[in-house]
């Protein structure tokens, strides 16, 4: 499995819960903290488990999530 | 976490068409989504410079803050006939009017007949979320039977009020569109067909092709007062049941 990672904006993310529920690995949380707006914040509570699929960034209606996965290394 | 990415390469980024502003949606409203679609694909057919957003009235008014491209806010409904002028004066820019089911199927629905009848070079995005979501959640000429609204509390009752009007198949039986079909984001495959169809719009309007709509089924949880993932699974559960998905007309 390669490894990827979601860089999350925490000012943009509304804390709509939409890429948590889509992600099929449960690498997103609600850790119980807050933005400056006051919405809670997704975070990457198990990045060991993320593989950069990039189905979060891809449902998130707020445009907060960046992902970037590691190039595939030749066996 | 910055420093773990300098090694990756990225998958998905910030569309370069997109405006640094915050969207002023609630959350996990699909309109922030349909925005970044549309900004994906303007960077994509590469047409940013020559792209003008009609902006309707609802809540996608400030539509024309978040690209970085040029917009012309419409009055109420009105926006498929300022697309029109804009289009028949440039035919040169890609004109686009992003409209929601208050704007385009209540109040401005004879000129969204007409644009689509007379064939304008213009793309229509028609954001269907069954509901007036600016005002405070009253009933929509899309609201479905049986939906609760401020203004039908006890649910809409066709007697009175109709039924959900199908825009994308009323449009199809009209000779001159070159593409209209139903859409809609509520998981993954979706997003990627919603995608595809709003490309293949603006394709054909950059080729000089005609008409094109995009019926969008987008949620409200806010007017629906579910939580977004709910107002998703309502969605695939019960407002594709009403509004089928499809292509209804292509003749790219």
């Amino acid at each position: 499995m390669p490894k990827g990672t979601a860089v999350i904006d925490r000012e943009r993310c509304k804390g709509c819960g939409v890429c948590l529920a889509t992600c099929p690995f449960g690498v997103l949380e609600f850790t119980g903290e807050f933005n400056s707006s006051g919405y809670p914040v997704a975070q990457m509570a198990h990045p060991e488990k993320c593989t950069g699929c990039g189905l979060c960034a891809l449902v998130c209606p707020d445009v907060a999530i960046e992902v970037h996965r590691e190039e595939k290394v030749a066996a | 976490m910055r420093s773990s990415v300098e090694n990756m390469k990225p998958v998905f980024v910030r569309p370069k068409s997109l405006s640094d502003k915050k969207f002023t949606y609630c959350p996990g409203c699909h309109h922030g989504l349909i925005t970044r679609i549309l900004a994906q694909v303007i960077d994509e057919l590469g047409i940013q410079e020559r792209t003008v957003m009609v902006a309707p009235v609802g809540c996608a008014v400030f539509a024309y803050e978040w690209f970085r491209c040029d917009g012309v806010q419409a009055a109420h409904g009105r926006a498929a006939a300022v697309a029109t002028g804009i289009k028949r004066v440039r035919p040169d820019l890609v004109v686009i009017s992003y409209q929601g089911d208050g704007d385009l199927a209540a109040i401005g629905l004879a000129e969204t007949i007409h644009a689509a009848n007379r064939g304008e070079k213009i793309s229509v995005i028609f954001v269907n979320n069954q509901i007036y979501g600016m005002t405070g959640g009253q009933m929509a000429p899309t609201t479905l039977v049986g939906q609760h609204a401020t203004s039908c509390p006890e649910g809409r009752n066709p007697q009175e009020a109709g039924y959900p009007i199908r825009m994308a198949e009323l449009l199809a039986t009209l000779e001159a569109p070159v593409y209209v079909a139903r859409l809609a984001l509520f998981d993954p495959k979706h997003v990627l067909e919603t995608t595809k169809a709003v490309r293949k719009a603006l394709t054909y309007q950059v080729q000089g092709k005609g008409y094109s709509f995009v019926e969008i089924l987008a949620n409200c949880p806010t007017g629906w007062r579910m939580s977004p993932v709910q107002a998703n699974k309502h969605i695939a559960a019960v407002v594709t049941k009403a509004f089928p998905l499809g292509e209804f007309v292509d003749k790219g």
